[in-house]
């Protein structure tokens, strides 16, 4: 059983409650620092792609799981953060410019989405920015000159600090760009998560009414929750094009609004560590089915053909059980077993319990 | 001019009139009330100060401020806090954290300070958290500081959103049926509380209430509507005697 | 005639979206769950049926298969309203959408599973036959795509505002607690609008089958009927049977008048410009919040 004691609000304030906590998250910046010594370059890029994916996780987080906000439109800014990079690198802007200037500008398309934005509400604003997403597609090919339409792009390596970085040829040092981009991202995240920015931000979620007489300005902070969302998204869709090394106007679709929306729902809405622990179940998912799949014709003799859709229908099932049996996700399921542990054996079942609530309409406004 | 001033107020649903050329004033200092029947617009009143409605008519007036020229968020900026009839709080936040959104007004930092959270964001930080904490030891919500709103009971919550209010340090405080919902002892505290607002932190407060005993015991001056007007002004013993107000609540008395 | 042509095939296309929104709609109407599976619940109709009376499968007598893929997708609605969304109860509607997009995941990939791929037409006795008036030629299949649809929205609209039943779902939904005070069975009426649902999703679903082909990924056309039933102002049957109409007919005409790529383009660009000029709808049903 532990218990933190307080006696400074200091402890509420920093971070991590206490020295047992910071050293936690010590020990787990050392293993991803040292990842790149301890697994092969294949299992590096599948863990490349999960920051990737989690930086977009966050990226979304902001807006949904912090905002409430609910966005089905998120690869439209993914795709606008890696054409706006690479666009730029082509006319010869250098990555260290290019890259974050590209996060800055996916950021001001964010605000300016956000003003029609703002006048929408749950279901409506899902809708919008899922058809926003669709005409993304469409878009990209319509504006064939500058983004290469139907026959995409290529990204070229990247120069960072006179190191020349690329993918395929030197996936260490592209982890570590990936990494740095993600821990620095985190870092802000975490710091205005516990200054007024942030808290306004799970007001507006929350109450808009309360918000509104607590002298929270609800249309700035609309707008600047998007503005921030869509900034991360597009620093990770950056990367992420880096990663694929070649994107046309299929590469960022709707399946990957989608996909990104049900990531952070399982890995748990309105908190840093659900966009991460969700970007590990989508990004190891394939690789986890592709070897059960493997042990299961082994064991039943049976063929490892492909079956098509087997990984969004696993997805879509886990997705399920998560909503139904866990709506906190994994991260809320871990404060349970942590909890549990923490109190042993003193922990009570309906610790934990949700209120049941009978259905109020979201007609009224 | 008065502290608060509302003349010649007049707001319609459609065909209904729920505010009907409604005059009143406070004055700084006092504990002002509110009352009347069911849908006499005593909230109306209260949503037509927070700014949440416009009114087709009349002006609010509020230390100088032209509220209808403001927006609502900036009504809380000039020192007026509310609390909510059926508890509006921030459910997935933790009673601390509600108290600390109260302090959104004080804000002194901006979006970038934040992000890199300097000295003087946490400087900030630590001035909100000595103010909430003294707002907490008023109220004896000491117990109740990391729980989730949630999974608290409602008269708990009540006293929150009279908590969150006063975390804006405001000057004036709009209270929305403080103790319905409350049991006797609730409410007895209630009326302490509303007692020291005034008396020790200087606040002065507007209330909406159907409890008679409460609005007796702490009010100054009490305001009886009905149908969106005006019935009669006063100390509570003359508007209680008034024979307006007596038809109002009880019918004719042939 | 060219137009005229045009604006009957475009009809017939946009009834089968009418058909689907009015499965969103109606759910929502109900019990203001936004099923975002409805898409695919219309594939998986196409896909009994199919199964049922194709040559290649079963070779049941179509009319007799009709009745019972229409009872199979009710009974489907049911048992996921039974043991799936009653565990939502009052979760937020964002929570159900996210559910029921996941489902639609699972019921694609399940459909895929057993009827492969490819894309199959529904065999029916409507199929090649032609209705000649005049010099117009119409397909007797988009013919009986109109007149279904047009009947069935206003059996539908006359129950919800004319039986007890339908104004016991109308209440159930706006204010579920003061529904269930008032005698309404709430879960049973949800059961039973689900089950309602699900078999307005099979007639939609023949419906496509018969006039073109479908496949597992004909699930995702759910996204362009949704997108219709907002056009139409999401809570009102005939409004979503109009925007199902819009969609329909705006989509050969954009490629026709524009370009050909902007048959995609139109129907969301439409949607869009309808929610920032009228955030709910054409007709719209939302109240701001009394506090």
């Amino acid at each position: 059983m532990r218990i933190v004691f307080k006696t400074d609000y200091m402890q509420d304030i920093r971070p991590w409650k206490d020295t047992y906590q910071l050293m936690l998250y010590m020990i787990l910046l050392a293993v991803v620092i040292a990842a790149p010594m301890l697994i092969d370059d294949f299992y590096l890029g599948e863990l490349t792609n999960v920051l990737i994916w989690a930086l977009a996780g966050m990226g979304l987080m902001v807006l949904t799981g912090h905002t409430g906000q609910a966005s089905l439109g998120h690869a439209a800014f993914l795709a606008f953060g890696c054409y706006a990079n690479i666009i730029m690198m082509e006319q010869g802007v250098p990555f260290m410019v290019a890259f974050p200037l590209a996060g800055l500008l996916t950021g001001l398309v964010g605000v300016i989405i956000a003003i029609p934005a703002l006048r929408l509400h749950g279901i409506y604003l899902a809708i919008a920015t899922l058809a926003m997403s669709i005409l993304t597609d469409d878009i990209i090919v319509l504006t064939e000159t500058w983004t290469g339409g139907v026959s995409g792009k290529y990204a070229p390596p990247v120069n960072v600090f006179g190191f020349d970085i690329d993918r395929w040829g030197t996936p260490k040092e592209f982890y570590y760009l990936v990494l740095g981009v993600v821990v620095i991202v985190t870092l802000g995240y975490i710091n205005l998560m516990r200054a007024p920015l942030g808290r306004s931000f799970i007001a507006v979620r929350d109450s808009e009414v309360s918000a509104q007489a607590m002298g929270v300005d609800i249309a700035r902070t609309k707008a600047m929750s998007f503005g921030l969302s869509c900034a991360v998204t597009g620093l990770a869709g950056a990367l992420m094009g880096l990663f694929a090394g070649a994107f046309n106007n299929e590469t960022f679709s709707v399946i990957i609004s989608i996909e990104l929306l049900m990531m952070i729902v399982i890995g748990g809405l309105g908190s840093i560590h659900g966009a991460f622990l969700g970007a590990i179940v989508i990004g190891f998912l394939p690789q986890f089915l592709s070897i059960s799949k493997e042990w299961v014709g082994a064991l039943f003799g049976g063929s490892s053909v492909a079956i098509p859709g087997l990984e969004f229908g696993v997805f879509g099932f886990i997705l399920i059980l998560f909503i139904l049996f866990e709506p906190m996700g994994i991260y809320g399921r871990w404060l349970k077993i942590r909890t549990f542990i923490e109190l042993f054996p003193f922990y009570r079942k309906d610790m934990f319990k949700r209120q049941k609530s009978y259905l109020k309409t979201e007609r009224l406004r | 001019m008065s502290f608060l001033e509302v003349k010649d107020t007049t707001l319609k649903f459609g065909g209904v009139t729920a505010v009907d050329n409604l005059s009143f004033s406070v004055e700084e200092g006092e504990v002002f009330a509110i009352v009347g029947p069911n849908g006499a617009g005593k909230s109306t009143v209260f949503n037509l100060i927070s700014r949440f409605y416009d009114p087709i008519a009349g002006s609010i007036v509020f230390d100088g401020h032209d509220l209808l020229k403001s927006k609502a968020s900036e009504v809380a900026t000039f020192g007026v806090a509310r609390t909510f009839q059926n508890i509006e709080l921030f459910d997935q936040a933790t009673v601390l954290e509600n108290l600390l959104v109260g302090r959104h007004r004080h804000r002194g930092t901006n979006f970038v300070s934040e992000l890199f959270f300097t000295p003087s964001v946490k400087k900030q930080e630590l001035q909100s958290r000595h103010f909430v904490e003294e707002i907490i030891d008023f109220l004896d919500l000491q117990a109740y500081r990391e729980k989730r709103i949630a999974g608290l009971p409602y008269g708990v919550r009540k006293v929150v959103e009279v908590a969150r209010a006063l975390a804006t340090d405001p000057k004036l405080l709009l209270l929305d049926e403080p103790a319905s919902g409350l049991s006797v002892e609730e409410t007895t505290d209630m009326r302490w509380w509303i007692d020291d607002i005034r008396r020790q932190m200087g606040i002065t407060v507007l209330m909406v209430e159907h409890d008679m005993g409460l609005v007796s015991g702490v009010s100054d001056r009490v305001l009886a509507m009905a149908d969106g007007a005006k019935l009669a002004l006063g100390t509570p013993q003359e508007v209680q005697s008034d024979p307006a107000v007596i038809e109002a609540y009880l019918g004719h008395v042939a | 005639m060219d137009i005229l042509q045009l604006l009957i095939s475009g009809l017939a296309n946009g009834c089968v979206y009418g058909l689907i929104a009015l499965g969103f709609v109606l759910i929502y109407k109900a019990t203001e769950a936004v099923n975002f599976a409805q898409g695919d619940f219309m594939m998986l109709g196409a896909f009994v049926t199919i199964g049922l009376t194709n040559a290649g499968y079963m070779g049941i007598p179509f009319w007799l298969a009709v009745p019972i893929s229409i009872s199979i997708m009710a009974l489907m609605g049911y048992l996921l309203d039974r043991f799936v969304i009653r565990l939502m109860f009052g979760q937020s509607q964002t929570a159900v959408v996210i559910l029921t997009i996941a489902l639609g995941f699972v019921i694609r990939f399940v459909a895929g599973m057993i009827w492969g791929h490819e894309p199959q037409s529904l065999e029916n006795p409507l199929a090649g036959k032609e209705l000649r008036l005049g010099e117009l030629v119409l397909g007797m299949e988009d013919v009986a795509v109109i007149v279904v649809t047009i009947l069935l929205t206003w059996g539908l609209y006359e129950f919800f505002n004319r039986t007890k039943m339908g104004l016991a779902m109308q209440g159930a939904s706006q204010n579920q607690l003061a529904a269930y005070y008032m005698g309404v069975p709430v879960k049973r009426v949800q059961g039973f609008i689900w089950a309602l649902a699900g078999a307005v999703a099979c007639i939609a679903g023949i419906l496509f089958a018969a006039k073109g082909a479908v496949d597992p990924s004909t699930g995702l056309m759910g996204i362009k009927a949704f997108a219709a039933a907002v056009i139409g102002g999401f809570g009102s049957l005939p409004g979503a049977l109009a925007g199902g109409l819009i969609v329909g007919v705006i989509e050969p005409f954009a490629s026709r008048y524009i370009a050909a790529g902007y048959s995609q383009v139109a129907p969301y660009a439409l949607l869009l410009a309808v929610l920032i000029f009228r955030p709910h709808g054409l007709f719209s049903q939302v109240r701001v919040k009394k506090v």
